[in-house]
Parts: structure tokens; sequence; C-alpha cells
């Protein structure tokens, strides 16, 4: 996973709240693998795109700022739905770094966590002021620090954001998840003999 | 006295390994996975990774299976790129020793259908599924959620999952359910009072007298469709109901280990005094039968209402999200629910196909013909069986409705099974998400027995002016 400390990144404007996974990811290219060169294409693609394959131009991330966009300013309830995480690859193929809202699905957040997305949480009146901000402004620019825990909008104002210790730490270093689990590996051995004397009907799965 | 404990709490605790910080390292002890699952198997094979307990693991191929000519097996798939999806999922499970209901499989089904049939599904476990609708299984008292490729991964890998402890909240339904309102009309209910998100960072568990009064299906109905409301999980009490319908099953504990478990689950329901972070409740007498308007689940009313108009929003934001939600849905302000036709019908999904669903849409069914294509899809090859053991498929073909083969269908829409753009369907599932059910598609998340009332009069309708004649 790639590090994310800071960035300076256009920002593009998504002002429907409950945009959710189905829009970022229709479900038929749930079956792409990661790797595929047509993955920048699927972000929004029934938005993006006619059926014919031609570019929807008055689709906001078919204009011409918003094609090398880093950040996503959105409202409440972003990602909600499925919790496929083909939603966060197709945010990253296209290039997006970090997504702005004032609440996100919880399987989606989860998600971008664990591929060095940053999903950041602000409160409903200031992602509509730095949506104000850049749309008045195409193109414009918004700053996140990690470590300092703030989102700076086009005008220098500073809002500070809260994230949990452990994703922030993962997040910063580009750790994965499985390496620091496998610092528990006696712990999790012990647990396990733990769970079997414990509760052995739920800890020995067969069919009769 | 001991702190009084949550059902949440307990189930936590049993499986809490260790903590880092914020973040529990629990202990997973049902991972169910299906053919979307193929991000995690890719990722084992280039980091080498094997599977830690794959006892543990099952996979259910259910979201990309044809419900059609189904006694073809995989020669019934047209398209070579959905065929090995099937194919790439029962490669991978032999290869790691997973146990795979596969297309041809007796007992195939959707995950969370074909799961608790199994009792894979049990009170007191904790259960990840690679799926949001993974909250199913919390119906028979358990912790049940879902997660993306990369936490399946990690679950694949160490049997273990990081998680910050999620808040809590209880909603509590009480009272009888009037006549004609089902299991799928309290959690639309549910859905449009606390919103899309409103649940979002809690566990729910649904209490109260209308949930002990529920059957166990009826239960997975209402915890399916926690995720619509943003849940975490759903979950609720296990009783009697509970272990009688697991009792027997193939993955039931059997003898003394039965007895022991039964012991154990009796101790899982929250204290009397346990404290939720939310309260919410809701009056089961006052719920109609629900139907979906617009573009996510919380945009839903009584079937008695007419569509709103953005001019009812208090805000612009408001107004903006009504209006494009009309102009996806192509309705008008202030029409009558009952005034919308449809193109289409679909009884089945993770939410509504199970045996009790097909039963009270053949009653409807019986009172007419379908007079748009009107599809039934069993959520498992096993409901299929019994169904027809019992008339369910003669009542829907001598109604016109079409009986197909089990598995996701129009829910997921990327087996084959498809709305044309424009189309309008009138759906047993949990989505109404712009092109949920193909390119351009219209959905209106109903009942069984409101999809079934639908089809035979070819515009949504309230059930209850069908039936009432037959009412007892």
């Amino acid at each position: 996973m790639k590090p994310f400390k800071k960035l300076n990144g256009i920002a593009v404007p998504f002002d429907q709240a409950n945009i959710d996974t189905n829009q970022l990811c229709p479900t038929r290219f749930n079956k792409v693998p990661i790797g595929d060169p047509d993955y920048p294409k699927i972000l929004f693609h029934d938005h993006r795109f006619n059926p014919d394959g031609s570019e929807k131009p008055d689709f906001i991330l078919n204009k011409p700022p918003y094609r090398e966009a880093e950040i996503i300013v959105a409202d409440r309830n972003w990602g909600g739905g499925s919790s496929r995480e083909s939603a966060v690859y197709a945010l990253a193929a296209f290039g997006i770094k970090a997504v702005i809202a004032s609440s996100f699905g919880d399987i989606h957040r989860n998600n971008c966590l664990k591929n060095g997305l940053l999903p950041v949480v602000l409160d409903n009146d200031i992602c509509v002021k730095l949506r104000q901000q850049i749309h008045a402004e195409q193109g414009a620019r918004i700053g996140i620090d990690l470590e300092a825990q703030t989102v700076a909008g086009t005008d220098g104002t500073v809002y500070p954001f809260e994230i949990a210790a452990v994703p922030k730490r993962c997040l910063l270093d580009g750790l994965d998840d499985v390496g620091r689990t496998q610092e528990h590996q006696s712990e999790i051995d012990a647990f396990r003999d733990t769970y079997r004397e414990q509760v052995p009907f739920l800890a020995d799965v067969r069919a009769e | 006295m001991p702190t009084p404990q949550t059902m949440f709490d307990k189930i936590w605790r049993q499986h809490a390994i260790t903590v880092e910080e914020d973040e529990t390292l629990l202990y997973v002890a049902r991972c169910l996975i299906h053919e979307g699952s193929r991000h995690t198997f890719d990722r084992l094979d280039e980091e080498g990774r094997g599977v830690a307990e794959p006892d543990k693991v099952f996979a259910f191929s259910d979201h990309y299976v044809p419900t059609a000519n189904r006694e073809k097996g995989l020669d019934a798939i047209a398209d070579p790129k959905i065929r090995n999806m099937i194919e790439l999922l029962a490669a991978n499970c032999k290869k790691h020793g997973i146990r795979h209901f596969d297309i041809d499989d007796d007992d195939q089904g959707i995950l969370h259908v074909a799961g608790p049939e199994q009792a894979i599904t049990l009170p007191g476990v904790l259960l990840v599924g690679a799926d949001s609708h993974t909250a199913t299984h919390g119906a028979f008292g358990n912790l049940s959620f879902g997660a993306g490729a990369s936490e399946i991964y990690h679950i694949m890998v160490t049997q273990t999952l990081w998680q910050r402890k999620p808040r809590s909240m209880r909603i509590a339904i009480d009272g009888d359910l009037p006549f004609g309102v089902s299991a799928k009309d309290v959690i639309l209910a549910i859905i449009a009072k606390v919103g899309h998100g409103g649940a979002a960072g809690h566990v729910v568990e649904y209490a109260g007298s209308t949930v002990e009064g529920m059957t166990m299906e009826q239960r997975m109905t209402v915890c399916n469709m926690s995720i619509e409301a943003g849940g975490r999980a759903g979950m609720m009490a296990p009783d009697d109901k509970t272990y009688a319908y697991l009792e027997g099953r193939p993955y039931a504990p059997k003898g003394n280990a039965w007895d022991a478990a039964m012991n154990y689950w009796r101790t899982l329901p929250s204290d009397d005094d346990a404290v939720f972070d939310t309260e919410v409740s809701l009056d089961a007498g006052a719920i109609a039968p629900m139907v979906t308007w617009g573009t996510n689940p919380e945009q839903a009313l009584p079937v008695t209402e007419e569509v709103p108009s953005p001019e009812d929003a208090g805000t612009e934001a408001g107004k903006s999200e009504i209006s494009a939600a009309l102009d996806y849905m192509g309705l008008k302000p202030g029409m009558a629910i009952t005034d919308i036709p449809v193109d289409h019908v679909f009884i089945g999904s993770c939410t509504n196909g199970r045996l009790e669903d097909l039963r009270a849409a053949a009653d409807v069914a019986k009172l007419g013909k379908a007079k748009v294509p009107a599809w039934i899809v069993p959520g498992s090859t096993t409901i299929k069986r019994e169904a027809e053991a019992e008339g369910l498929d003669r009542i829907f073909t001598a109604a016109g409705f079409e009986w197909r083969g089990a598995g996701c269908s129009l829910c997921t829409a990327i087996n084959g099974d498809l709305l044309q753009p424009g189309q309008r369907c009138a759906s047993t599932s949990n989505r109404n998400f712009k092109g949920r059910q193909g390119l351009g598609s219209r959905t209106h998340l109903v009942s069984p027995a409101m999809a079934a009332a639908a089809a035979i009069t070819g515009k949504l309708t309230d059930v209850r002016t069908l039936t009432e004649e037959n009412r007892s």
C-alpha cells in the first residue's frame, strides 16, 4: 500500500447526497481484474459514457480541469450500499486519492483505508463551503495534511478532521494489515485453543 | 453487580483476541464468499499465501448463475466472462479446500439464504461475508457484517479481522402487523424513518413484540436490509423459533453439542438493563404496505400516498435530490403511487426469496393472471424443491408467472437477467439505485405480495384491495 502523507490536488465537487457504490462501479465491472488497462474508465462509467462508449461531455469528470482531479468533495452518505471494493479500485485508477464527505458508508470507508485512499469526514456545512469554493474556481486545489489532520480550503481556511489512530498510522506508513496481525500470531493461536474449549459447538464446523 | 451487556457486547467480547489502540482483533468464526471474491483469491495467488482455516470458509455460486436452462449447467451461460466467474470460484475453492455450493449443487443458493438453511449460520458466531447483505444472518442472534475484498483477504490468511467497535442502536417495533403488511414493509418503514445512512457506524438490534412474533424467514428479511439504513450489522435475540429452525440442519451441532450450544445461546440476549447508544421505536400498527418511489431505499412511502414534489423539501439540496430521483424514475409529482404502471415484476433475492415469500406471492397470484413478465426466482435450489413439492410452481405458471432457477437474478443483474433501459420493475430485492437492475432500469422495492399484485394488475397496487375479500 502506498503511504498517504500530504496532498495538494485538484478537487471535484459532487453535490448530491447518497452516491452509492453502484454509481462508482456498476456491478458488471466487478469481474474485471484489478490491473486491467480499462480500469480508469470504470469510475462513474454509466454517468461518464454513453452506451456507444462516447463520453457524456456534461458529466463533471469529463470536464478538463477535473480529469486531473485527485480529491472529491461530496455530501452525506458517500459510498453507501454494496461492499464492492471495485468502487475503491475505480476511484484509485482514475487518480482519486482522497474523498471528503460529511458521512460515508461504513464498508466503503474501510475499503478506502485498506487501499491507501483517505476518507475525510467534515461537517456538512464545511463540505458545502468547500464545494462552493471549487465550483467558483474550477480546477482549484485543496490541501490535505494527514499528519496534522487538516484540510485547507482554496481560501486558505484550515479545517481539522478526526481519524482513528490505527488507520492514520497505517496510511502514513503504507502498512499492510496482515503484517501487523502476524505480530500477534501467538495470541491468535492461544485464542483459538480457548475458543475451542469454551464454545466447541461454534468452533467445530462439520456437516452430518 | 456486573455491567449489563447488549447481545452485541457479549458476542464481540467472545471473539476479541487483542486490542491495539482503537482497534480490536476479532476471531472470525464463519466467512462466506461468492464469485465476486475473485480479487481476494487473485491476491492470495500474488502473495503466495494460503487459507488459515478453510473449514470456516464457505463459498456460494449465486451472483453470476443463470436462472434459466439450469439443467444445462455451465452451458446455460452464453457470456464466457460470466461463465469464467463461476469456474474461477470452483477452481479457487478446490485449490484451497473450501466447501463450495456450486451451480449444480443440490443445496446451491444465495449465500444469505443457503447459509442459514445449512445452519452454517448459528447464534453467537461472528460471521463476515463478502457481501453487504451479510447482516441477514444476524436474525439468528449473532454478529454478521459485510466486508470488502481486502478485509476478506485478511480473514482468509489469518481467520481474524481488525475492527473499531461500532456503536449500538436498538430499534423496538411493537404491536401486531396489520393485515397485508409484511416484514419487508417493516424494514422499508424503518429505513424511511432513520434514513439511508441513518444507522451508519451502528450495530442494530431489532427488538419488541413484533420481532418476537415474526418467523425466522421474516426476521431475515428485516435484518437483511439493515445495510440500507447504513447499519454495520442487524441482529435479533435468539429464541425457541431460532432453535427449532436450526435443529437437525446439516451444520447444526448434534447430540450433546446441541445441548451445550442451547445452554450457551440462552445467555446471548441483551441484559434487561443494557444501554444502547441510540434508541428508535416504531408502532407496527401504523405501518402500511410500502413502495420506494426514488433511487435510494429511504425514498419510500405507503402505497396509499402520492409521489412527492420537490417543493415538499425544506432545503435546496432536498429539492434537487427529489427532483433528480423523479427525473430518473420518470415520475410526476403528485401522481398516485397506484397509478404507476410496471413493465416487469421480480420476486426473489436474499431479501425475499424464501419459501414464505413465495407462498405470500402465490396467494396473490391465484387471484388473477400476470399482465407483465413476472419472474419467480427462489433464493436457493432447496427452496425451489420445497416450493415445487407443495405445488407453488404450478400456481405461478397457471397465473402466467415464470418459474426460474435459484440465484441473485435481477437483484445483481450480472448473470444474464437484466432489464432494458427505461423499464420499470416492481421488485422484492433490496436496492433501487440507478442502474441496479440494468442500465437505465427503474426499480420500485416492494414486498412479495405487493409484487405479485403489481404483476396481475400491471401497475403498483395496494395488495389489500385485492385480498381483503379473502381476509379470514
